[in-house]
């Protein structure tokens, strides 16, 4: 205990780490909010001893140890007001008990396997989609509930409601704190890969209005997806979700111009791309596609490497983008796929081949509060020079989107068909 | 733990479609749940026609025909099964033969404090 301490570097270790600590003490504790108030406590009682008696050898396990004895001791004073307030503990026997003495939370595989824990219980299949998206900000990433609230456009009383429903349900149903068993681990990541799709894509759709915070649960799904990968190396799929997102992320600098207006894939400028994501998510999705089994994941992953390799719009092997979305097609049929195969197939042999696979879709009524399609139809009328259909078309699409940005888009569009 | 497994399917079609459990099955399961000492309940219920739903109001008892609610899907059957945790209780009730053609609901069961 030598090594001088700043409380700046107690801060960093809080970013760094206290997730980690967090899922621990989950584990040791077995009640969430137990271990949140441990966590705190013991970044407080850090603050305050390291900077005079130095960092200690092991600052995580110090971390949890003192979180842990804080979580108890709070507990103790509580149950000398309530008998049953901590009637776990007795059952638990002394708080020697909660911790083998074999077990030292120093060994990073133990820290690894909470992490990887407390990532299923949040994106458990038995919680609602919402509550998911939630928990695993709040618990996982260490968003606050205000941030949370304000990426989702909703009341923090809602956010925090959520919130404490869900761990409610986790403690009265006895959702386990455990990795699933191999048998279930596919499906239950494929859960927890949704999860973390769905926060990238509320990130990088403009749905909500503070862009900061919109970079934000991105980098969020994109830290998650990296410590899923790291903890589960041999899975193809998180490797190819990994590279799906870094590859859409390569472009975000180039979706908006400087007047804050959508830029479609087509006329982004690629300069703007970021190579270097490109190149590690090029790299991922050779490896996922390389591997004996590959899902859906690997085949988006495929498409949007495909487009971030073409130079240049025109030189987008849209050929190979549809024998792509036949396979994903097959692999995971659903009319949102259907569709971007359709516009794909446009590009491969012009709107008057896709605009019938376009009209089919409508028919099928699946799509008819997805204005992505009334605007492929609108495009393709365009295209093919029938004004009136067109602009019917992309009304028809303003009506059905409350984003800005993409209906500004859309007006522009409008105004391009006479 | 405690979990009720209640099954809820389409009375009209529990046994009528393609995919519908026939009796030796759904007894195979519940054997089998009961050899691994899981089991602590289970039965097969008549149809919602036989149901009576009885009220206490103001110390009298009042009797209504039929279920509490009418919907869609009628609860057939339960399983009171003790489970680890939501997990084991999810994966018991996922093995329930109804389950293909019906739904289960899976609630803890709660402690009373007496």
């Amino acid at each position: 205990m030598t090594t001088a301490v700043a409380p700046a570097d107690v801060a960093a270790l809080y970013q760094q780490h206290s997730r980690q600590v967090l899922a621990t003490l989950i584990r040791l504790l077995g009640d969430f909010s137990l271990a949140e108030d441990g966590l705190q406590e013991a970044f407080a009682a850090a603050l305050q001893q390291w900077p005079q008696h130095g960092l200690p050898d092991n600052p995580l396990s110090w971390l949890v140890s003192a979180g842990r004895f804080k979580a108890i001791d709070k507990l103790r004073s509580q149950q000398r007001q309530h008998a049953t307030a901590a009637a776990w503990l007795l059952e638990q026997g002394d708080d020697a008990g909660l911790v083998s003495e074999t077990e030292s939370p120093d060994d990073t595989a133990i820290l690894q396997d909470d992490e990887l824990r407390l990532i299923f219980i949040c994106c458990h299949p038995a919680l609602s989609p919402e509550a998911r998206l939630a928990l695993t900000l709040r618990e996982v990433c260490g968003l606050t509930t205000e941030q949370i609230a304000r990426a989702f456009l909703q009341s923090p009383v809602t956010i925090a409601q959520r919130i404490v429903r869900a761990k409610q349900k986790i403690r009265d149903a006895a959702i386990p704190y455990e990795v699933p068993q191999a048998a279930q681990l596919p499906q239950r990541l494929d859960t927890v890969l949704k999860v973390i799709y769905l926060l990238f894509n509320e990130g990088y759709s403009q749905s909500s209005g503070d862009k900061l915070l919109c970079a934000e649960l991105s980098a969020q799904a994109i830290r998650l997806a990296r410590l899923l990968q790291q903890l589960l190396p041999d899975d193809s799929e998180i490797k190819a979700l990994l590279a799906l997102l870094l590859l859409q992320e390569s472009r975000r600098a180039a979706r908006l111009d400087a007047a804050g207006e959508l830029v479609v894939l087509g006329e982004q400028n690629r300069a703007l791309w970021d190579q270097q994501l490109i190149t590690e998510g090029v790299q991922l999705t050779e490896q996922a596609l390389s591997g004996p089994r590959f899902g859906p994941y690997a085949l988006q992953a495929a498409i949007a490497a495909l487009h971030a390799e073409s130079q240049a719009a025109a030189e987008t092997d849209w050929a190979q983008i549809v024998a792509l979305y036949d396979v994903l097609l097959r692999l995971e049929p659903g009319p949102v796929v259907a569709l971007n195969r359709a516009v794909a197939i446009g590009q491969r042999d012009g709107a008057a081949v896709a605009l019938p696979l376009l009209l089919a879709l409508e028919q099928q009524g699946m799509l008819s509060s997805y204005h992505l399609l009334d605007a492929a139809l609108a495009d393709c009328y365009r295209q093919l020079q029938h004004g009136a259909q067109a602009r019917q078309y992309y009304q028809q699409a303003l009506g059905k989107t409350n984003q800005a940005a993409e209906q500004r888009f859309l007006q522009k569009m409008l105004k391009m068909c006479i | 733990m405690k979990y009720l497994c209640l099954v809820y399917s389409d009375e009209k079609l529990l046994h009528s479609l393609p995919d519908s459990p026939k009796d030796p099955e759904c007894f195979a399961y519940a054997a089998a749940v009961q050899q691994s000492g899981r089991m602590l309940a289970a039965e097969a219920l008549q149809p919602v026609a036989s149901a009576t739903t009885v009220r206490v109001r103001a110390g009298k008892t009042l009797l209504t025909d039929g279920p509490f609610a009418e919907t869609k899907e009628q609860l057939a059957g339960f399983y009171l099964v003790e489970a680890r945790d939501l997990n084991e209780a999810i994966l018991l009730a996922a093995g329930i033969p109804a389950a293909r053609v019906g739904s289960v609901e899976v609630r803890p069961v709660r402690e009373l404090d007496v």
